[in-house]
C-alpha cells in the first residue's frame, strides 16, 4: 500500500478478504507471516494496536450501539473525560470532533442523531467519521457498498476520492466491479485464501470476474422477449404505513402478467419494503385492494398467501429468510413444512425432508457439506439459493424477488438471475425489487420506479439509465425537459445535485436525503 | 495434534461457529453428536487413529465431558465445604504443621462419609437386607425426580420456543391446587378420578401459562416479568384457599386442607412401603412426547423456528402470536403436572403452604442442566432427585444439613452455565470456539 491510493481486494464470498482484513485489523492472530508497516514487522494484539498503529477499519456489519446518539459512538472506546477523576464524559468534546471531522472531509452526521433512527448508508458514514478521528492512515472498507443504495454508493465514492486527495490510503473490499473500475487503483484478486493476480482498473469487467470466479461468466442476463400472458397481480391503490406509522406506500396501482418481470427500481427507502410486505401479508393495508388471479388477497394471513401460490424471496435473507441454526433440509421447506409430503397432520415426514433436500440441492447447486449442515456455516450466496430453491420448488402463479443477488458472489448471481428467468418462461408472474439498476434493467420486461411511495413512471427495459436514474430521483420526463440541466444527464442517479430540489410529489420526507 | 472444531476465521462465518456453539448447546441428547460433528468438516488433518480420535474428542470442550467435569469440581468444593463447616475437623487443623496426618484424615473421614451416605441414600445401600431396603434410596430417588422432570421440560420447552418461564412454580402451585381440589371433591370412581384429578392439574398450569402467552403475543409483555409476578398470585392464592370453608381439613387448624381421596392417588409402583408411585412413568412419557413433539412434529417445527428466528418464521407463514400462546399453554401445562405429582403422589396427600416446594425454580436448573433437551432434562432431574433424596440420609446419618445439597446443585449450575470456567480449570482444548455455548435464550 501507498499513501493516497485505493487499494482494491477483489474475491468471492469466503474467498478470505475479510479475514485477510480482520488479521490486519488485529482482530486475527496470524498463523504465518507477517505484517510491515512503513518497512517495519507489526505485531498486533488487538484492535487497539492498530489504531495506535493508524489503521481503521469499517466492518461489513456495522459496530454501532444502535440507542447511542453520532458522537457517543464515535467516543466510544476512546472517551474524553473532564472532572478528573469524577470522570465525566465530555460529550461537546465529541460533539466537537465530529463536526469538525465531517467538515473536513466533507461527511454529513448530524452528531445528535440516534443511530437506530439514521438510514444504513449514514451509519456508515459514522463508521467512517469514527475511523477518522482515530487519525488513521490507512482505512479498511469492508464491503461497504453491499448495503448501499446507488446514491449512497456514488456518495461513497465521492468521499473516498477525497480521503484519498488527503493522503489516506484506502483498501477497498468488494465484489462489486463496477465500483472497482470506478474507483481502485490498484487490484488484487483473492481467490480461496490466495493472491490470484494483481490488475489495473484499465481491466475489462470480465477479466476480472474471470480472475474471481476462476472461469469465465456471463455478466448479462440471457433471456428472450417475454409473452406476457393474463394479469395476475393487480394492485390498486394501495396505502401501507412503515413501522413507524408513517406513510411509506401512497396509493400505488401495479399489474404484474404471468410470464413477464416486472422490475420494481427506485432508492431503498422509498416503499419498495412496505409494498410487498403489504403484498406478502406481512404488513396491514390501509387502503386499496391486492388480488391474485382476481381474487382479492389484502388482509389475509401470510401463510394464506404462501399457499396461493406466491413465492417470496425476502429482501434481509438472515433476518427474514433464514433462521440459521437450522439445517439446510429444515430450511428448505420452512413455509411448507406441514404440507404433504413433509408433514401430515402434527407429524413431520423427516424422511421426505431429507429426500427433496438432497435433490434441491442437487438442482439449485447449494454448496453444503450435507443437507443436515446449520444454514449458518454456509457463504452468502449459498444460503441465498437455499430462499430461491426453497421458493421455487412449488408450483407457483407469483415470484417476488426482493434484492435477490444483495451480498452475493458473481457465479451465485449468475445462477439465481437464470433461475428468475427460467421462473418467467414457464407462465409464472414474476416481481424483482431491487436497488442495483444493472439488475433491474438486465432482468426485468417492464420496470416500475417507485419514488416516495409511489410508482413514478412504468418504462420499458431499452430506457436510457439516465432516464430512470431520473425518475428514481423523482425527476419525470417533463420536469426534467424543464430545468434541462446538463450535469445531471451523464451522471445517471447518484450524485444528482438537483434530486432533493427538485419538484416531488405530495410524500412523506424521504430521510435519504437527510 | 489435530484440532478437530478449527476456528474459523472471517466475520462472516463467525455467526456459524456461535451458533453451532449454541446447537451444542442446545441441539441435542445424544452424546456422540458433538463428537460427531467435528470430522465432517471439510477442512479435516489427515486422520489420525480412532484411538487418539476417542481420546481427543473426550478430552476436547464437548458438553458431556464440561457436565462431568461440573460435577466434579462442585462436589470438590462441597468437600470443602464440608470440612469448614465441622468444628472438630477444623479443630485437626489448628496443629496441622505439627500432626498434618491428623486433620487429613480428619477431613477424609467427615467427607467420604458425608458422599458415602450420600450414594447410600440416593442410589444403593451395600448394608441393606431385604427387599424393601434395597430398592428404598432408588425409591426415593423417583419420587423426587418426578415432578422436577415435568418442570424441567416446562421451561425446556419454553426456552427452545424463545421464552424465558420463570412462572413453572406459579404454573405448578396453580395445577396444585386445582389437582388437590379435584382429588377430594369429586366423588369419583378410581381411575377416572385419578385422570380427572391429573387433567384439572394440567389445565391449571395451561391456564397460568396462558396467561403470560396471550399477553406476550397480542401486547408484547415481557413474559419474565408476568410470570414472575404470576408467580406471588399463585402463591398466596394457594395460602388464601387452603384456609377456606370447604378446602381446609376440618379437623385440624392449621393450614392443611382435606386430604386426597386414594381414588385419585397415583399408585404406588413397589408397594405401600416404598414411596415411588406412578408419576416417574409420566414423567417418562412426558420426556417422550416432548422430545417428539420438538424434533418430528409441525407444532415443534414451528416453535423452534420462532425460538430461533421470529422474523423469518413470520414471513414463512407461521403465526408468532399463535406460536407463543401454544409454547406458554404446553409449558404451563407440564408445570401444572408437576405441580399435580406433589399431591397425588406420595410426597403430600394435601394441600400446605410449602407443598409444591420449589420445584418451579429447580425446574429451570434443571432444564439448563438438561442442556433444554428432553432426554438431558430427564438425566438432569434424576440427578437432582437422587442429590436430595441423598441429602436426606446425609443429614441424619452424618448431621450435614441439607443444605448443602442445595449447594451443590447450585455450583453443579453454576459450572455448567460458565463452561469457560470449567475449561480454564482442567486445560480442556477448543475452549475458545464454544464459548458460547451460554447463549441458551435470545435476549437473555
Amino acid at each position: 500500500m501507498e499513501p493516497g491510493e485505493i487499494h482494491a481486494l477483489l474475491g468471492e464470498n469466503g474467498a478470505g478478504k475479510s479475514t485477510l482484513m480482520n488479521v490486519l485489523y488485529g482482530l486475527y492472530q496470524p498463523d504465518e507471516g507477517e505484517i510491515l508497516v512503513d518497512g517495519k514487522p507489526l505485531k498486533l494484539k488487538g484492535p487497539s494496536d492498530a489504531i495506535a498503529a493508524g489503521i481503521g477499519m469499517v466492518h461489513q456489519h456495522f459496530m454501532l450501539v444502535p440507542v447511542f446518539t453520532v458522537a457517543e459512538n464515535v467516543m466510544l472506546g476512546a472517551e474524553q473525560v473532564k472532572g478528573g477523576i469524577a470522570g465525566f464524559l465530555d460529550r461537546r468534546r465529541a460533539r466537537r470532533e465530529v463536526a469538525e471531522v465531517s467538515e473536513r472531509y466533507n461527511l454529513r452526521v448530524d452528531p445528535d442523531g440516534v443511530i437506530e433512527d439514521l438510514p444504513v448508508g449514514i451509519q456508515q458514514r459514522v463508521e467512517i467519521v469514527k475511523a477518522l478521528t482515530r487519525d488513521v492512515d490507512l482505512l479498511i472498507l469492508d464491503e461497504p457498498t453491499a448495503v448501499l443504495t446507488p446514491q449512497e454508493t456514488e456518495e461513497l465514492l465521492t468521499v473516498m476520492r477525497s480521503l484519498k486527495a488527503a493522503g489516506k490510503s484506502i483498501v477497498f473490499i468488494t465484489h462489486k466491479l463496477g465500483e472497482v473500475k470506478a474507483i481502485a487503483d490498484r487490484i488484487t484478486v483473492i481467490r480461496r485464501g490466495k493472491t490470484v493476480g494483481t490488475a489495473s482498473p484499465t481491466a475489462s469487467r470480465d477479466e476480472l470476474a474471470a480472475l474471481m470466479v476462476g472461469r469465465s461468466v456471463r455478466l448479462t442476463v440471457d433471456k428472450q422477449p417475454a409473452t406476457p400472458g393474463r394479469p395476475v397481480l393487480e394492485v390498486a391503490g394501495l396505502v401501507v404505513d412503515d413501522d413507524r406509522q408513517i406513510r411509506a406506500v401512497d396509493g400505488v396501482d401495479l399489474t404484474v402478467h404471468a410470464g413477464e418481470v416486472l422490475g420494481v427500481a427506485g432508492v431503498q427507502g422509498n416503499g419498495q419494503t412496505e409494498l410487498i410486505e403489504a403484498i406478502m401479508g406481512l404488513r396491514p393495508t390501509l387502503a386499496g385492494t391486492v388480488t391474485l388471479d382476481g381474487q382479492p388477497v389484502h388482509g389475509w394471513p401470510t401463510k394464506k398467501v404462501l399457499r396461493a401460490g406466491v413465492g417470496y424471496v425476502p429482501e434481509d435473507r438472515s433476518v427474514d429468510g433464514l433462521v440459521k441454526e437450522f439445517s439446510v433440509a429444515e430450511n428448505l421447506v420452512l413455509d411448507i413444512y406441514d404440507r404433504p409430503p413433509f408433514g401430515r397432520g402434527l407429524a413431520l415426514k423427516p424422511d421426505a425432508i431429507a429426500k427433496s433436500a438432497r435433490e434441491r440441492i442437487e438442482q439449485f447447486d447449494v454448496r453444503t457439506s450435507s443437507a443436515n449442515a446449520e444454514v449458518g456455516t454456509l457463504s452468502g450466496g449459498n444460503q441465498q439459493k437455499v430462499i430461491v430453491a426453497r421458493e421455487l420448488s412449488r408450483p407457483l402463479k407469483l415470484f417476488i424477488a426482493a434484492q435477490p443477488t444483495r451480498g452475493v458472489d458473481v457465479g451465485s448471481i449468475e445462477f439465481i438471475h437464470s433461475q428468475v428467468i427460467r421462473e418467467r418462461d414457464v407462465g409464472t408472474a414474476v416481481m424483482v425489487v431491487s436497488s442495483e439498476l444493472d439488475e433491474v434493467i438486465g432482468l426485468a420486461d417492464r420496470i416500475a420506479v417507485m419514488y416516495r411511495g409511489r410508482i413514478i413512471g412504468i418504462v420499458g427495459p431499452d430506457t436510457p439509465r439516465e432516464e430512470i436514474g431520473l425518475l428514481m430521483a423523482g425527476i419525470t420526463p417533463d420536469t426534467a425537459d424543464a430545468r434541462a440541466t446538463p450535469a445531471t444527464a451523464t451522471d445517471g442517479p447518484a450524485g444528482e445535485p438537483g434530486g432533493t430540489a427538485a419538484p416531488a410529489p405530495e410524500g412523506p420526507g424521504n430521510e435519504d436525503e437527510a | 495434534m489435530s484440532n478437530p472444531n478449527p476456528v474459523s476465521g472471517s466475520p462472516d462465518k463467525e455467526p456459524a461457529t456461535e451458533s453451532q456453539a449454541a446447537q451444542n448447546a442446545v441441539g441435542n441428547t445424544d452424546r456422540a453428536a458433538t463428537t460427531a460433528t467435528a470430522p465432517k468438516r471439510p477442512e479435516e488433518q489427515p486422520r489420525p487413529s480412532l484411538g487418539r480420535l476417542f481420546l481427543d474428542n473426550l478430552w476436547a470442550a464437548n458438553t458431556v465431558t464440561v457436565t462431568v467435569l461440573a460435577l466434579v469440581l462442585a462436589m470438590v468444593i462441597g468437600a470443602i465445604l464440608i470440612i469448614v463447616s465441622d468444628p472438630e475437623v477444623l479443630a485437626t487443623y489448628s496443629y496441622i504443621t505439627a500432626r498434618p496426618g491428623d486433620a487429613i484424615n480428619a477431613s477424609w473421614t467427615v467427607v467420604s462419609e458425608a458422599y458415602a451416605n450420600l450414594f447410600k441414600g440416593a442410589v444403593f445401600d451395600p448394608q441393606a437386607s431385604g427387599f424393601t431396603a434395597t430398592l428404598s434410596p432408588i425409591s426415593e430417588t423417583l419420587t423426587y425426580t418426578a415432578p422436577l422432570v415435568f418442570t424441567g421440560l416446562a421451561v425446556a420447552l419454553a426456552f427452545r420456543g424463545g421464552l424465558f418461564n420463570i412462572g413453572a412454580q406459579g404454573q405448578a402451585t396453580i395445577g396444585v391446587i386445582l389437582a388437590a381440589v379435584a382429588g377430594f371433591a369429586l366423588p369419583l370412581p378410581p381411575v377416572l378420578h385419578l385422570l380427572v384429578a391429573l387433567i384439572a392439574g394440567a389445565a391449571g398450569g395451561a391456564l397460568w401459562g396462558f396467561v403470560p402467552g396471550i399477553l406476550k403475543a397480542r401486547t408484547g409483555a415481557h413474559e419474565v416479568i408476568i410470570t414472575i409476578m404470576l408467580n406471588y398470585v399463585a402463591v398466596y392464592f394457594l395460602s388464601w384457599i387452603i384456609v377456606q370453608n370447604g378446602v381446609q381439613n376440618p379437623t385440624r387448624s392449621d393450614a392443611i386442607s382435606k386430604p386426597v381421596e386414594t381414588s385419585a392417588q397415583l399408585p404406588r409402583l413397589l408397594g405401600d412401603n416404598l414411596r415411588v408411585h406412578a408419576g416417574i412413568l409420566l414423567a417418562v412419557l412426558a420426556t417422550w412426547a416432548i422430545a417428539w413433539l420438538l424434533t418430528r412434529s409441525t407444532i415443534g417445527f414451528e416453535l423452534r423456528a420462532v425460538g430461533a428466528n421470529p422474523d423469518a418464521a413470520r414471513t414463512a407463514g407461521i403465526s408468532v402470536t399463535r406460536a407463543y400462546v401454544l409454547i406458554m399453554v404446553i409449558s404451563g401445562l407440564l408445570a401444572g403436572l408437576g405441580g399435580a405429582n406433589m399431591v397425588l403422589g406420595s410426597t403430600a396427600n394435601a394441600l400446605t403452604p410449602q407443598v409444591v416446594a420449589q420445584i418451579g425454580f429447580d425446574g429451570i436448573l434443571v432444564a439448563l442442566l438438561g442442556r433444554l433437551k428432553p432426554w438431558g432434562v430427564l438425566l438432569a432431574a434424576l440427578l437432582f432427585g437422587a442429590l436430595q433424596a441423598g441429602g436426606n440420609r446425609m443429614q441424619s446419618y452424618s448431621g450435614i444439613s441439607l443444605e448443602l445439597v442445595t449447594v451443590l446443585q447450585a455450583l453443579i449450575v453454576i459450572f455448567i452455565a460458565a463452561p469457560a470456567l470449567v475449561k480454564a480449570i482442567f486445560q480442556l482444548r477448543a475452549a475458545r470456539a464454544a464459548r458460547l455455548q451460554t447463549s441458551l435464550a435470545k435476549g437473555w
